[in-house]
């Protein structure tokens, strides 16, 4: 296949995407706007008003970061899950494995359409937080950089487990016993400086709770977590997880017989 | 002649333990419209499997049109067009969109993708349902939206499994000329059909699989000249007596009710001489029909002379 033909179905699995999240707004955009507007008037304004001050900031300013990146994580992993799952479900999966596009551009399609929708999602829901908070933004590519990294880590494990996956309690095992105490145990609601000894060993064994503090880092100027550090373990995720999909599609694991 | 597709003893042993395919081989020659033959659970999709790479193989090589499917993978797959035995399109997308997206897995330029996705459609009775979503069309036409996506890309080798399954009568011969007409403009077609009167009026050559063997490989016309003999049902306005003796050497006659006789004549024996008998014995005969399809009696016999076999 021609490097342009690549490109051609690389933007055609990508626009299949975006159309897809796009046709399903009302469950794809809109919940997690109004999941996350709860937790700023709940968390931030309610409770955060008795909280104080965290990290130098207050309470509001402080969660900000945490929930944006959440609703990154969370729409990343559960468009690709979901998406590649029901192509494998609708069979119409097989329209891809016949054709000839090689396995790296059906994954980078996938990766970028669950990309899309983390992106969208944290973009709506930064928009969601300006009425709430002051967001001076400290670090612009360094932001930039931990959020697209992060989408494409997510991205790619949602990847994963479609590929395991043979029933829709599959798709939602994960995200529900793993993600979410992942992300809520990831430093979205405290600093790591307040939990006792053993906690704060268990939280820098959680990769979630380096990416949100990088990405708090780069909003705010402040964090728990080494920032070189936390790049190398973004590196790590990515590549592992990324060969780890290569692999599984040459071997097709879950869509070949 | 350019060989199309080249099977060499392919084998297939599912997970589960089940032998599907004990090392087949075939071949189908560029421009050929074959017919690929067999009971249900006898191989063919396992077969249609390994060619579209759905299916890996334990065993066993193809090749299309000379190139090898494992080595040459992008290449086999560019000169392939596979059409389903199930639907497997998403039913929530448009015809149309459904088509340039394939199109676009194949790398056509859009402005290509969408000159062919209306070419196809229109052939196949689809463009007016193109903005449709595809969970609203009938079953014959969601078959046809799997030959136009099939075709987006025009390749050189169209696999179709069972394409005209619970399609009505009509629709079905609207499709077979259209297949007859896309083979003689030079697309070689591997058909797997329940309907023998299909593949019988369709193809030039036939495989019969039965348990993952193939029984039986020959063209269409030197199977059906293996025929001992055939049936036809005659219908008569006049009354026909139970009685009825047509004295002819290798032709048996029997009295189905009093306007219908039920006529075996052997191979070779001009049917002519029947019609000429029974006119001098007064009985017209206004309308004439095979009891069974011939391709199917050579059919089951073959399955049954295997099942003796083993």
């Amino acid at each position: 296949m021609f490097a342009n033909h690549k490109y051609i179905a690389f933007e055609t699995i990508v626009i299949k995407e975006v159309r897809r999240f796009m046709r399903i707004w009302v469950q794809t955009l809109v919940p997690p706007a109004i999941t996350i507007g709860l937790y700023f008037v709940i968390f931030g304004n309610l409770i955060g008003r008795r909280i104080g001050d965290m990290g130098g900031y207050n309470y509001m300013e402080f969660i900000v970061p945490g929930l944006i990146m959440m609703s990154v994580i969370q729409n990343s992993y559960s468009n690709v899950v979901s998406s590649f799952f029901s192509h494998k479900f609708q069979r119409s999966v097989e329209e891809l494995l016949v054709s000839p596009v090689p396995n790296y551009i059906i994954l980078s399609g996938f990766i970028a359409g669950g990309m899309a929708r983390g992106l969208a999602v944290g973009v709506i829901v930064t928009a969601l937080s300006l009425f709430f908070a002051d967001l001076h933004i400290q670090h612009p590519l360094l932001t930039i950089a931990v959020v697209l990294l992060t989408s494409i880590v997510f991205s790619l494990a949602g990847f994963i487990n479609a590929l395991y996956a043979n029933n829709f309690d599959d798709i939602s095992i994960i995200p529900t016993f793993v993600l979410t105490p992942l992300i809520y145990l990831g430093g979205v609601f405290y600093s790591i400086q307040l939990l006792p000894p053993f906690w704060k060993i268990a939280s820098v064994l959680n990769p979630i709770f380096y990416m949100v503090n990088t990405f708090r880092y780069g909003i705010l100027g402040t964090s728990d977590v080494n920032i070189i550090w936390a790049f190398v373990i973004l590196g790590v995720f990515c590549v592992v997880l990324y060969s780890g999909c290569i692999v599984l599609l040459r071997r097709g694991t879950g869509l070949r017989n | 002649m350019t060989i199309a597709i080249s099977i060499k003893q392919l084998e297939k042993t599912y997970a589960n333990g089940f032998h599907a395919l004990k090392g087949i081989s075939l071949e189908v020659e560029q421009g050929d419209f074959f017919a690929l033959l067999g009971p249900n659970g006898a191989g063919k999709s396992t077969t249609i499997g390994v060619i579209s790479t759905l299916v890996t193989k334990s065993g066993g090589s193809v090749e299309v049109f000379g190139r090898n499917v494992d080595t040459h993978i992008y290449q086999t797959k560019l000169d392939l067009g596979v059409v389903p035995q199930e639907i497997n399109f998403s039913q929530f997308e448009r015809v149309r969109d459904i088509v340039m997206t394939q199109a676009g897995y194949y790398g056509l330029p859009r402005q290509i993708a969408a000159e062919r996705c209306e070419k196809y459609l229109r052939k196949l009775g689809l463009w007016e349902k193109r903005m449709e979503r595809s969970r609203s069309l009938s079953g014959g036409m969601k078959r046809r939206l799997m030959i136009a996506r099939a075709l987006v890309h025009e390749p050189k080798l169209l696999i179709l499994d069972e394409p005209t399954a619970g399609v009505d009568i009509e629709l079905r011969r609207s499709m077979w000329e259209f297949l007859t007409e896309i083979n003689r403009q030079g697309t070689t077609i591997i058909l797997t059909t329940h309907y023998l009167e299909e593949a019988e009026q369709l193809c030039r050559n036939i495989a019969i699989i039965d348990e993952g063997e193939i029984i039986e490989n020959t063209s269409m016309r030197k199977l059906l000249s293996e025929l001992d003999s055939q049936v036809f049902i005659l219908d008569s306005p006049a009354v026909v007596k139970g009685d009825l003796e047509l004295a002819m050497e290798n032709v048996q006659v029997r009295v189905v009710d009093e306007h219908s006789i039920e006529v075996t004549v052997a191979h070779g024996r001009n049917v002519n001489e029947v019609f000429s008998r029974l006119t001098e014995l007064n009985i017209p005969i206004s309308s004439m029909r095979n009891k069974t399809n011939r391709l199917e009696q050579l059919f089951v016999s073959r399955l049954n002379a295997n099942e003796a076999k083993n």
